[in-house]
């Protein structure tokens, strides 16, 4: 039974099209997370990996075909209902008005509570839990704004993760990461899909994604053109078309594989 | 001080620090409500000095008991009229993501002002009394908001720019066409319309300010309960919906009740500006951005605030009366102007995402 559930689709789309204006972006797109997985999309600037993105999240409404996020339509469900199976960490994330670092944090906890929503201890803990393992526990009394863009990407991933939901969207997280950090980043990803987390990660880190993802999504041509285990996947022809270059795949002297440009 | 106010703000709110501030905050109001009831310019043959009424006027009968409560009416007007328009900006600039977001700047108040600038040119306060106008002014305010709703409305979604580009045109519109109606009317109405878009609190009756104090608590109440939705929207709209905030139903109840208390308060006092602009954004610099315990103080600062400008408004050139809109904008003029010299850094924020 365990073993049945854990295997379960928590994310699938179905012939899945998707418009912004009127441009077709997206068609025919069919694919399934399972809890448990790190999955990592690569692709060509605007192929459409972030409208991918953001339609699993349910922000933007798929043309044709159907999303699923555990047992709720994201795009239909009550926004309260999505958020708490789907967290979702955009690209951008700015505050109009200066709040400190674990006010922005403990906005995650927005669909567990009522009211007033004044936090908890249950919340406070969770916020709390999810900046020690961002790494930002010692910003949490600074303001939003005094923070760099790597620090603030931290707080954002934070308030995603105490949100408590199953499945995990981010875009790019690491743009702004020094390397430690982004390799930190995938590391503790990695721990919590082992836990039951489902994560997908918008990436243009080839090398972190091959090491840590359980499986990669290859966005070009206007479709999910390739999907698969993450080596497959990068040395394949449609990913070579889509770069414009082959990847060349190899080995580092601690075992760790790694993609270069050849 | 302020070094120990900043550590404060910086913690998340806790339910203490919440009631805390509100019990101080109200303690203040009350305490500039006691001392506009009390004083009071009188000119004898040494002439013009202040006096204070004292506390015996409650118990006593005659003239002294007649003037604390026609002051009463006139304190409440203003506590009403500054707390709906306290409240209903701190909640607009929340929803729009913009401090410079006010009723002024969203074509309200001058909707409201074409209405009522209408209902005097053609007599309908002669008509219907202050209830004329009254009523005018509050129709005006919500053909204002409805208009400039469908204008701005992309979908079921509100965008911030799209808003304010609504908000603005609707305001120079109706202000041409209140113009244009001016230039049609008589010497008497035009001293009564000047009289009325000056804004002022002085002659208002009872009844009135009883009826415009339902609207104003039960709407302030509706803002103080999304104030969690409103801190999930300064991070936008797209970030607040994937924490949960049901987003049309919120921009729509927030608009909507805000409009409603800014009307209500035109109709009570008149334009009186800067008050939802001014108050706010002092006391965000002051208490931090949370609007759980930023919105209620806002609602009172600004009641203190209308209750304070409106005491000079009265004192100052006594036994005459200045308009009390007059006194909140030109206090409020250079006081807006400190604000934005101190802060030049965070007001680069201000470039819309």
């Amino acid at each position: 039974m365990a073993w049945y559930v854990e295997r379960m689709a928590l994310v699938s789309l179905d012939d899945v099209a998707v418009k912004l204006g009127r441009r077709e972006i997206l068609t025919d797109v069919n694919a399934r997370g399972e809890a448990g997985q790190l999955i990592a999309i690569v692709g060509p600037n605007g192929a459409g990996k972030t409208t991918l993105l953001r339609t699993i999240a349910g922000l933007l409404r798929p043309a044709r075909g159907s999303v699923r996020c555990g047992d709720v339509d994201p795009w239909r469900a009550p926004r309260r209902d999505v958020a708490r199976t789907l967290a979702y960490v955009p690209q951008q994330y700015r505050l109009a008005f200066a709040f400190s670092v674990e006010e922005v944090v403990l906005l995650g906890r927005f669909a567990s509570q009522h009211g007033l929503g004044m936090p908890s201890d249950a919340d406070r803990a969770a916020a709390h839990a999810a900046m020690e393992s961002c790494e930002i526990a010692a910003l949490a009394h600074r303001s939003f704004d005094e923070l760099s863009a790597g620090e603030a990407r931290r707080v954002v991933i934070a308030q995603a993760l105490c949100q408590g939901a199953s499945c995990i969207l981010l875009d790019e997280p690491t743009a702004a990461f020094d390397p430690a950090h982004a390799r930190g980043l995938f590391r503790m990803l990695q721990r919590r899909c082992e836990d039951g987390l489902l994560a997908i990660v918008v990436t243009h880190d080839l090398d972190l994604a091959l090491r840590h993802a359980a499986s990669m999504w290859l966005v070009a041509e206007g479709t999910l053109a390739e999907q698969g285990a993450p080596a497959d996947v990068l040395r394949s022809e449609r990913t070579a078309r889509a770069f414009g270059t082959a990847l060349h795949l190899g080995v580092l002297p601690s075992g760790e594989p790694f993609a270069v440009p050849a | 001080m302020s070094d120990f106010l900043g550590r404060l703000r910086a913690r998340a709110l806790t339910r203490r620090r919440l009631f805390a501030t509100l019990a101080l905050g109200a303690l203040l109001t009350l305490a500039v409500c006691v001392i506009a009831l009390m004083l009071s310019v009188e000119s004898d043959r040494q002439g013009r000095h202040l006096s204070w009424l004292g506390f015996a006027a409650f118990t006593s009968d005659g003239l002294p008991h007649q003037l604390l409560w026609l002051r009463i009416t006139r304190v409440a007007a203003g506590l009403l009229v500054g707390g709906a328009l306290g409240g209903a900006g701190c909640a607009l600039q929340a929803l729009l993501r913009n401090p410079l977001a006010e009723p002024f700047t969203l074509g309200i108040s001058s909707g409201s002002a074409l209405f009522a600038v209408i209902a005097i040119r053609i007599g309908l306060d002669r008509w219907l009394g202050e209830f004329g106008v009254a009523g005018a002014a509050l129709a005006g305010a919500l053909a204002s908001l409805a208009l400039v709703w469908q204008l701005a409305r992309v979908g079921r979604h509100l965008p911030p720019a799209t808003l304010i580009l609504a908000g603005v045109t609707v305001s120079m519109f109706c202000s041409a066409a209140s113009l244009l109606v001016q230039t049609t009317a008589d010497f008497t109405e035009i001293s009564r319309m000047l009289r009325w878009m000056m804004g002022g609190l002085d002659g208002r009756r009872l009844l009135v300010v009883e009826g415009a104090a339902p609207p104003i608590l039960l709407g302030v109440a509706a803002l103080w309960w999304t104030s969690r939705q409103l801190n999930a929207l300064t991070a936008g709209e797209e970030a607040a919906a994937s924490v949960g905030v049901a987003l049309g139903r919120t921009q729509a109840l927030v608009f909507a009740v805000a409009s409603l208390l800014v009307g209500v308060s035109i109709a009570l006092g008149g334009p009186i500006g800067f008050v939802g602009l001014i108050v706010p954004h002092a006391l965000r610099a002051l208490l931090g951005a949370d609007h759980r315990v930023l919105l209620p103080a806002s609602v009172l600062g600004g009641g203190a605030l209308v209750v304070a400008c409106d005491l000079l408004a009265r004192l100052v050139i006594a036994p005459a009366q200045l308009p009390t809109g007059a006194v909140t904008a030109l206090l409020g003029g250079p006081f807006f102007v400190m604000i934005l010299v101190l802060n030049k850094r965070s007001a680069g924020m201000w470039e819309a995402p």
